[in-house]
């Protein structure tokens, strides 16, 4: 119930990551390119002499596509299974508690939205998108490739 | 307590694993003081520290081991079978009770009596001086090294920092090259940079293991295993000094087990079937590790029963694994490397030992995800070789870095096997086809540009660029084309994440000096992406190794020079193989020359300035299918389309006519005319068709008849009485068959009409026509 929130503007919209899962906020500066990979990698960075796989949000939600061509982009670093990724985000606003378990939200979102969504939940900034990370990094291709 | 039962438990795993050889050993030679002694210790030190825990089983076990070792210490008892037999199930007992206390359990119920029963001697004898052998044995305790136990977690732990210095210290020693900056701190920076070197070295070292870690255990359990399954054998171990990442010894204990397990089932025949097949009854299994540049090299090679590749292949169609075309189509090598294809077994019946569905496919998957390859040589009646091929550690790599454009990449230097600069006079780039053909000092290699793959901009010309030469392992080479070559580098490699990964292009990500990321290469991964066929060239590249060359298209030609220098050409499909004879195998007999290959004896042709000084003479062996014979040559020049207009002779002869093929005329010799001269006799069939053709038509009696000799007939002109069974005409002067003949138009316009003529270059319709309508004759 009380598990915290980092509130990110992802495509100008709030929505909330679980803190725990967020070890850092970052500033990216340099950007590898990825030839090949899929559309949603963003490159490869380096934090501390670690290699940090950049997830452009935007791709992963089918929402468009993120400007990285000038220089510095906010990032919320998180790990998965071993490997660390760090998902560009437009801004990062704040922690709150979280006032309720997520509940479905009934509207209808965009697919991206749909498929990165856990839900809804209540907090003292009203409600918000909680978002599986776990989606975020697997992407668009990898969801059509299971379907 | 708990801090000493954990330090007993820990001695007694390490004395464990070292006594595993031992008791072998100890079998083949019970005089041998030094392998009695060792065992002996190993169990009077597990009875001195049970005292002191309260492990009273684990005692009264060791204790009875104890004894009976002691006894023939004293010379009392000598050690036989049973023995040794008794004291390595004690062994294993106390190794299992360990576990258990490791684990924390209680030990599972049951009785030790019969494992101390088995320890009972046939004859017992005076019992004195066992203790005057002890302060030898704890002597030898002594001199053991100076060893700490430490988690890996922790090594790694102190690895990746040090990983991370060495990235530091690259990036600082930029900054100071860019600053001017004081001797002094040069100087200091110069000793701390060496001494993070040093550390490195060091680090990297504690992570290396001598494999025979890994060895020890296998003397052990191919003396169970043969016991088990009625052999023989005789292991042999040899460099078990080779040291290997220990992350990597253990990634390979499993194959390397599963490989010795089937060696002894599958390989391996009892003792009564090695005599029969007039081998020594004791099969020979030797393991071999050594180092080759950044690889370690593991040989387990039995002298038993071998592959048998064609059982292999039918198996392997039965099971669907490939369809029968391709199993027609492998290379002795290619059916043996069958047996890493899942569902493949060549053993029978399934036994206890191997052949339980794990089958070899889980080896090579298994030795291949630590980049590594399996290979297999055997032959059958005489033995298997099988070896891994690993890399030394799993971590750092000696790698290239190339880049496109303005970003860097990293290419494993254990793949490259030259690097080429495009420009320079050796290296010629062709496209063939749109697909790049580099030639390099004459040799033909598939050619990638490393732009195209990754769809990056390249800033250069190709002319401007260098050619990476790779050898993905187990695959063929190839060629990659770079903007840029940079600098030899050991990089750091760590895992990409999986959508990196997924891209098959790349092995990993590692730092580079500035900090910034650099994808390393997978050089097979880049091949397959680019498109290269790696298996498919080296399955054509066995074809021009045997010359066996197999419906080519029709207008190929091999050109070549003959004995007197003169450029000929000849349509590949009539030659079967080159053979090289002895120029005593060339001789005039029953009136022309002959030649003779291995058990026949062929007509030769090509050989008139055949001169004296010639000791080897090269041959073409030409075929139509029924028929050899041969054609003497000096060399071939090469392989080439003939696309230009046939000059036809003025006479029949060996020769049909001259054109140009690569730009020089060469003369396309008449393999019909040869057959049909030379075969003579020998080749016209009992009775023999008849073809009539326009005698005043000189292309017809030219060109055509020899080609219609050739198929078996007899050719007449119009005023010969015989009555033809095929007449040939060509479409401007209809003729009328008459009869019972049939009728072959030939015309000469290439496009066709709608009739039922055939072009009269059109070699492959023209033989077609002339065959049907001599088996039709028959009906």
């Amino acid at each position: 119930m009380n598990e915290l929130l980092l509130i990110v503007t992802i495509a100008g919209s709030r929505v909330a990551l679980p803190a725990a899962a967020v070890e850092s906020v970052v500033e990216l500066d340099t950007l590898i390119p990825v030839p090949r990979a899929a559309p949603h990698v963003a490159g490869l960075s380096a934090l501390r002499s670690r290699v940090l796989t950049v997830i452009d949000t935007l791709r992963s939600l089918e929402l468009g596509e993120s400007d990285c061509s000038n220089g510095i982009r906010e990032a919320a670093v998180v790990e998965l299974d071993g490997h660390h990724y760090a998902l560009i985000v437009d801004v990062v606003e704040d922690v709150v508690e979280a006032l309720s378990d997520p509940s479905p939200v009934r509207a209808a979102m965009g697919a991206g939205w749909e498929r990165a969504s856990k839900g809804m939940v209540e907090t003292e900034e009203g409600p918000l998108l909680l978002v599986d990370i776990d989606a975020l990094v697997a992407g668009a291709a990898a969801e059509a490739r299971a379907a | 307590m708990d801090d000493l039962i954990a330090d007993f438990v820990a001695e007694c795993r390490e004395m464990l694993e070292a006594l595993g050889g031992e008791i072998v050993a100890w079998e083949a030679q019970p005089d041998d003081r030094g392998r009695l002694d060792s065992i002996f210790r190993f169990v009077h030190t597990v009875k001195g520290n049970c005292g002191f825990f309260d492990f009273p089983r684990l005692e009264a076990l060791s204790h009875a081991a104890e004894d009976a070792l002691a006894d023939v210490r004293a010379g009392r008892r000598t050690p036989d079978p049973a023995l040794v037999s008794a004291v390595l199930a004690i062994i294993d007992r106390i190794g299992e009770m360990i576990a258990c206390i490791e684990a924390g359990e209680e030990f599972p119920a049951g009785d030790d009596s019969s494992l101390i029963d088995a320890l009972a001697p046939g004859a017992e004898g005076p019992a004195t001086q066992v203790a005057a052998a002890l302060p030898e044995a704890k002597g030898g305790g002594a001199n053991a090294p100076r060893t700490i136990r430490l988690s890996v977690e922790l090594l790694d732990r102190v690895m990746s920092g040090v990983s991370d210095m060495v990235l530091a210290r690259n990036e600082l020693a930029r900054r100071l090259r860019e600053a001017p900056s004081e001797v002094a701190v040069d100087s200091a920076f110069e000793r701390l940079s060496g001494i993070i070197a040093e550390m490195r070295d060091a680090i990297t070292r504690t992570r290396m293991q001598r494999i025979e870690n890994l060895f020890v255990a296998l003397p052990r359990m191919v003396r169970d295993l043969s016991a088990e399954l009625g052999r023989q054998v005789l292991v042999d171990i040899d460099g078990g000094d080779v040291e290997l990442d220990r992350e990597m010894i253990e990634m390979i204990r499993d194959p390397l087990t599963h490989i010795i397990r089937n060696a002894v089932d599958h390989g391996i025949e009892t003792p009564a079937e090695r005599l029969k097949s007039g081998k020594r009854e004791i099969g020979l299994l030797s393991v071999s590790a050594r180092q080759s540049g950044n690889q370690i090299l593991i040989d387990i090679a039995d002298d038993g029963r071998g592959i048998d590749g064609k059982k292999l292949v039918e198996k392997a169609v039965a099971a669907g694994t490939i369809d029968k075309a391709a199993a027609a189509s492998l290379s002795p090598r290619e059916q043996l490397a069958l047996i890493f294809e899942a569902g493949l077994s060549t053993a029978k019946e399934v036994t206890a030992i191997s052949g339980r569905g794990v089958g070899m496919d889980v080896v090579r998957s298994n030795v291949e995800r630590i980049g590594g390859i399996v290979e297999v040589d055997s032959v059958p009646g005489q033995g298997t070789r099988m070896t891994l091929r690993v890399p030394l550690t799993l971590t750092i790599i000696p790698a290239l870095t190339v880049s496109i454009g303005n970003q860097h990449f990293a290419i494993p230097r254990s793949a490259i096997e030259e690097i080429v600069r495009v420009n320079g006079g050796s290296v010629t780039l062709d496209r063939i086809g749109g697909a790049g053909v580099a030639t390099i000092r004459g040799r033909r290699v598939p050619e990638i540009s490393l732009a195209e793959v990754l769809g990056l901009e390249s800033d250069i010309a190709d002319e401007d660029g260098s050619l990476v030469v790779l050898r993905p392992a187990g695959g063929d080479v190839y060629a990659l084309a770079v903007d840029r070559i940079h600098d030899h580098e050991e990089l750091v490699v760590k895992p990409a994440a999986p959508a990196v990964m997924a891209t098959g292009l790349y092995a990993g990500t590692t730092l580079a000096d500035d900090g910034s990321p650099i994808l390393l290469f997978d050089p097979a991964g880049v091949a397959q992406v680019g498109g290269i066929k790696l298996e498919a060239q080296e399955r054509s590249a066995r074809i021009a190794e045997t010359t066996v060359v197999t419906a080519q298209r029709d207008n190929s030609v091999l050109l070549f020079r003959g004995l007197d220098g003169c450029r000929r050409a000849l349509r590949l499909a009539v030659v079967d193989r080159i053979e090289e004879v002895e120029r005593k195998a060339i001789r005039k007999a029953a009136g022309q020359l002959r030649v003779q290959l291995g058990d026949t004896i062929l007509p030769l042709a090509g050989v008139e300035a055949l001169e004296k000084g010639d000791d080897k003479v090269r041959v073409f062996r030409l075929s139509d299918g029924a028929h050899e014979i041969g054609y003497a040559f000096r060399e071939v020049i090469d392989l080439m389309a003939m696309d230009n207009e046939l000059i036809p002779a003025d006479n029949p002869g060996a020769v049909s006519g001259v054109t140009l093929i690569g730009g020089e005329p060469a003369e396309l010799i008449d393999a019909h005319w040869l057959f049909s001269h030379h075969l003579g006799a020998a080749a016209k069939p009992k009775v023999q068709a008849v073809c009539r053709l326009p005698s005043d038509d000189p292309w017809m009696q030219n060109m055509l008849r020899p080609i219609v000799e050739a198929a078996g007939y007899l050719v007449i002109g119009e005023h010969d009485e015989l009555i033809p069974d095929l007449v040939i005409a060509s479409d401007r002067e209809p003729v009328e068959a008459g009869g019972s003949a049939k009728i072959i138009v030939l015309r000469s316009d290439p496009e066709g009409q709608d009739d039922e003529s055939i072009y009269r270059y059109d070699r492959a319709g023209l033989l077609m026509a002339l065959k049907a309508a001599a088996t039709g004759r028959g009906k």
